[in-house]
């Protein structure tokens, strides 16, 4: 921190006090973290692995020859296997959201960031690139080495950075064209890069998807976690006395201090704690997780595995730095009875919130009606006349067959006497066929005998009944037929 | 910028404007700072501001590249001031305006379009009214264009002609029909106001007898002079009309005002105005092409096989 003493005198009697000048900006500070072995650290190649293989793979689907997963921006239609969301299935995604809010809400009751060690791109990225890092540089003492060298660069820095600089842009740009690839086909996509024929949007897109990549992973890694995410701020009042949370076990730890290991800590007078600092060491957010929980802290376990090992060279019982939670630890008890508090009201709350709203998803998503239909009535003319026989009022009809086949459907109009519906010729309609995944508009005529009905207003209702399709429904419309005086 | 009423505004806008930006510049860099003071070892544990007796503020400083966001953001500010209008009524010096990028969109399109409409070009009408994708864009064009008062039918309405029955005013031929709607038509049905109301309801029964309705005999075979010497100049001594001046044919039970006795004395008496707009300048003539063959092909059983 930049500090700058001045002093300043108040007063004749009183004491001098000491001002100091002190930056509202700090310098950032690169983090080198140690590489780590251990089961969180296997636990999150697994989940790295899992969550690259479904991004990067996903595209590549076919299902009924067209891209598995598709959300086309242009066509507006989003493609998820069997399922086509047109513009007016958006309360689904409203739901998706709030139901992955509140899962993310539920996972922090009860076991802390769960999120951000181990799922978000930001940390998976963050992860993969740190990996080939380490691979091309070295693990931490290196790579410090490295970087601490004085301009003008050795030729063995010029080739790392440039041979790491390379791995990075070729895995940031195949993420930015995988991303590309949910919104344009992506086998199209890559002919066209093939071809060099890409639009210019697809172009900046991929560009800049790459770069946010290559930046976020690259360089502003764990300066996202703390300056920019929001779930890092609020975190801590999602999190309580009875959540499991990276802790340091500090009423065994403390006092901390190195020793040997032939030593007697007792006649030292020191804790478990043998302040060899690698659980800062490893820390991929350079927090020192004996200070207590911070909201820096995404939960990634580093630490426990890295004390682990030193515990056990220690030959001491493992679990100084452990998943448990403030309870547990301030009044000593093990993990079992702190599992005793996981049904608390918060935690049932949230999932019965969360229970109901996958209900209500699941259902309404399977008994979704794929046949939509607006009525509009023709304001240009109230009514017409025809053949001093027949009142005549014109409708135009809008079919939407959001399945992927055709669909048969019958129309018929009811609430008044002798009501028969006409197409623009005049020949009554039984059936129309609406092409999978598209629109249909009809202008129609709906005639009633004119000695049948007084003048005025009626209402009517427009009847669409599904004959022929991969799902058979219904649906009515209402609408009001006017008679002129 | 015509919208402001006096220059001043312009002047008063574009000052507010730099000095805002000049404004935020200045604060960010003297607040980097601030002054705290510190405990009798020289350490500082925070900004010496306490409140509630023991409520301290805590200094966590923002990193510098922050810092350097909002630098940068002022800085793109200014660059964007100078390339795009925003500044009062500077234009910048890219020249951007939503109209000219609107009109950009509108040449794209009409140049995509150019091949599927130069097709059309080529044929005639009767050929362009067979093809099922023209009927499609016809039909389109059709309820955008006409369907406020034709219908979206294309049935009509009172005074509005129906399009499906072979009953044309100025004739069904393409090109009259082509005329129709880049001329548009003026339908003028004089008011005989001066013809007494014995005459009137003659001739109101001759004319309904054209058309085989029921009419008083005896009326209809005094309205018959009145006919010839009043209306035959128009609708013709037969009642068959007249395509050139679009005077209605009277003997095909076609009705464009009600075929009652009351609506058509009350043509007779007051006359009738009838206006078919014109699309000339609303309508590119590819356009008007392809909507003549929807409107031919509404009455017209096209050369090939329709739908």
């Amino acid at each position: 921190m930049n500090q700058t003493s001045a002093t300043q005198t108040a007063g004749d009697s009183k004491p001098v006090i000491e001002i100091v000048e002190q930056s509202l900006y700090e310098v950032r500070k690169h983090i080198y973290p140690r590489s780590v072995s251990g089961p969180f650290a296997s636990w999150r190649l697994v989940f790295v692995v899992l969550t690259q293989l479904l991004y990067y793979g996903l595209p590549w689907l076919s299902w009924n020859d067209r891209q598995a997963v598709l959300f086309d921006l242009v066509q507006r239609k989003f493609y998820i296997f069997g399922l086509v969301l047109w513009p007016q299935d958006v309360i689904y995604l409203t739901l998706l959201l709030i139901l992955s809010a509140l899962s993310l809400f539920l996972f922090t009751a009860v076991a802390g960031r769960l999120f951000c060690g181990y799922a978000c791109p930001q940390t998976v990225y963050t992860e993969i690139f740190m990996w080939i890092e380490r691979k091309v540089e070295g693990d931490r003492f290196a790579r410090i080495r490295l970087d601490g060298e004085e301009w003008p660069w050795s030729f063995k820095k010029w080739r790392l950075k440039i041979i790491k600089h390379a791995l990075w842009i070729a895995i940031a740009l195949w993420t930015g064209f995988t991303f590309i690839g949910y919104f344009t086909p992506i086998k199209e996509l890559s002919a066209n890069i093939l071809a060099f024929s890409l639009g210019p949007w697809q172009t900046f897109w991929l560009f800049f998807y790459s770069f946010a990549t290559w930046g976020n992973a690259g360089f502003m890694r764990e300066q996202v976690c703390k300056y920019m995410c929001p779930y890092a701020r609020f975190q801590s009042v999602m999190v309580d006395k009875d959540t499991f949370v990276v802790t340091y076990d500090k009423m065994r730890g403390e006092p901390r201090g190195s020793r040997n290991k032939s030593e007697n800590q007792a006649q030292k007078g020191l804790g478990d704690c043998v302040d060899c600092s690698i659980c800062v060491q490893v820390c991929p957010t350079g927090i020192d997780i004996r200070d207590g929980l911070q909201y820096m802290c995404i939960g990634c376990g580093a630490c426990i595995d890295a004390c682990n090992q030193v515990m056990d060279k220690m030959r001491y019982p493992k679990g100084l730095v452990r998943y448990t939670t403030e309870r547990a630890m301030l009044n000593r008890e093990s993990n079992q009875s702190a599992r005793s508090h996981l049904f608390r009201p918060r935690i049932l709350i949230y999932s019965s919130i969360i229970f109901v709203l996958i209900s209500v998803f699941l259902f309404s998503l399977f008994t979704r009606n794929p046949l939509r239909v607006d009525v509009m009535r023709d304001r240009g003319a109230l009514a017409r006349e025809v053949d001093g026989r027949y009142i005549e009022n014109v409708y135009r009809i809008q079919l939407m067959n959001s399945s992927e086949s055709p669909m048969r459907v019958a129309v018929k109009a009811t609430g008044l006497p002798d009501i028969a519906v006409l197409d623009a010729g005049g020949k009554v309609i039984h059936s129309v066929v609406i092409a999978p995944a598209s629109n249909l508009l009809i202008p129609v005529k709906v005639s009633v005998a004119i000695n049948e009905v007084i003048s005025g207003s009626h209402p009517i209702q427009f009847e669409f009944r599904g004959l022929e399709g991969e799902q058979i429904r219904s649906r009515d419309e209402k609408s009001s037929f006017i008679v002129p005086r | 910028m015509s919208d402001f009423f006096s220059p001043g505004w312009s002047i008063f806008i574009a000052i507010v404007t730099i000095v805002g930006i000049v404004w935020c510049l200045w604060l960010l860099m003297s607040q980097r700072k601030t002054k705290v003071p510190a405990d009798s070892s020289g350490n500082v544990t925070d900004t010496g501001h306490v409140w509630d007796d023991d409520l301290r503020e805590l200094n966590n400083p923002l990193p510098r590249w922050w810092m350097w966001m909002f630098i940068i953001s002022c800085i793109f500010g200014a660059i964007y001031l100078v390339l795009y209008p925003g500044l009062g009524a500077y234009q910048g010096i890219l020249g951007y305006s939503t109209q000219a990028e609107h009109d950009q969109s509108v040449q794209t399109a009409n140049k995509d379009l150019q091949p599927v409409y130069a097709k059309y070009m080529q044929m005639s009408i009767e050929q362009v009214a067979a093809d099922p994708k023209a009927n499609e864009m016809g039909q389109r064009l059709f309820l955008n264009y006409c369907a406020q008062c034709h219908g979206s039918d294309a049935g009509g309405s009172k005074g509005f002609p129906n399009l499906h029955d072979k009953d044309y005013l100025y004739g069904g031929e393409p090109e009259l029909i082509r005329t129709s709607i880049v001329q548009g038509r003026a339908g003028v049905m004089p008011a005989f106001g001066h013809l007494s109301s014995a005459q009137i309801s003659e001739v109101v029964a001759y004319v309904r007898s054209l058309s085989n309705l029921p009419a008083n005999d005896l009326r209809v075979a005094q309205g018959e002079a009145v006919y010839k010497s009043n209306c035959a100049a128009c609708h013709g001594p037969d009642g068959k009309g007249n395509i050139i001046l679009g005077a209605p044919n009277l003997t095909d039970r076609v009705w464009l005002y009600g075929s009652s006795e009351k609506a058509i004395t009350e043509t007779v008496q007051k006359g009738r105005n009838g206006v078919m707009p014109g699309h000339e300048a609303i309508l590119t003539p590819e356009k008007i092409q392809i909507l003549t063959a929807y409107v031919w092909g509404l009455s017209h059983q096209p050369m090939s096989t329709k739908k």
